[in-house]
């Protein structure tokens, strides 16, 4: 028997680390893996949330989150390989500019 | 007890990998621990007895979308990231304020969540529920998502495809 806080406190840790490397990291590609932590410390409170109150509706809506996230992955990996070719750089310091 | 035992590796493992992210200079190496995370997470969600999760989770997540980073990172070639110097006010006053939010928000949880624990096994969580709920209930919105899907293919082939005309003709332009 865990209690449910516990699960929410590592929930919220990765949530933490997610936003803590959005912000310092500078490279693209580690910036866009910290939104996949951030993504996955929610998907973890939905199903612990799930389980206490034995609605399956939050495993489902874990479901949909997986498939945006899968999405996003896809369409965001696109932009930084368009990025990439047009700057020469993965670094987003040096992406000052919106025009390619 | 044995439910605390494993929620307590696995969640430590979780923590771990999520923390050598952020330490970690080059990006496949935050890649193989963001995997790790994942794989300790599919463990977490078959303890809260969402067997179709795990499965999801470790096929898709672990698999399809971590092996379109690595390819990535592999492609472009990415190298050890530069470090940069940080603000000066990020250091004084984030640190600490992320410490004292985060005990904050940790003490609420535990002192005052008035949850009870969640044991294994109380929510049957197998394939055949969840495609009830799925393909019944929430039946417009999995259509929808199909459609997402299929505008998300189609961005990511043209814009990875990158531009067909010449690059000096494009260059003399702007």
């Amino acid at each position: 028997m865990v209690p449910l806080s516990y699960y929410l406190v590592l929930s919220g840790i990765l949530f933490a680390c997610g936003v803590t490397g959005f912000l310092i990291k500078r490279n693209i590609i580690t910036i866009f893996m910290s939104i996949e932590l951030m993504l996955n410390g929610v998907n973890l409170s939905f199903v612990a949330f799930a389980a206490r109150w034995h609605a399956l509706r939050g495993q489902v809506f874990v479901f949909f989150v997986m498939v945006v996230a899968a999405a996003e992955a896809a369409v965001g990996l696109a932009i930084i390989i368009a990025v990439y070719r047009t700057r020469e750089t993965l670094n987003v310091d040096q992406m000052n500019l919106l025009k390619l | 007890m044995l439910h605390l035992a494993l929620f307590s590796i696995f969640g430590a493992i979780c923590v771990a990998g999520a923390v050598n992210v952020l330490i970690q200079r080059h990006p496949i190496n935050s890649a193989l621990s963001l995997i790790a995370v994942l794989a300790s997470l599919a463990v977490e969600y078959l303890l809260l007895g969402a067997e179709f999760l795990a499965a999801v989770q470790v096929i898709v997540y672990a698999g399809a979308i971590m092996v379109l980073f690595v390819f990535t990172i592999m492609l472009l070639n990415a190298g050890e990231e530069e470090r940069t110097r940080g603000s000066r006010v990020a250091i004084v006053f984030g640190i600490p304020g992320m410490l004292v939010g985060g005990i904050l928000v940790a003490w609420a949880l535990l002192r005052y969540s008035g949850t009870g624990p969640v044991s294994v096994g109380v929510l049957p969580g197998p394939p055949n529920t969840i495609a009830q709920l799925l393909f019944h209930d929430f039946l417009l919105p999995f259509e929808v998502t199909s459609l997402l899907i299929l505008i998300a293919i189609m961005g990511a082939v043209v814009l990875a495809r990158g531009e067909e005309t010449p690059r000096p003709a494009t260059k003399e332009q702007g």
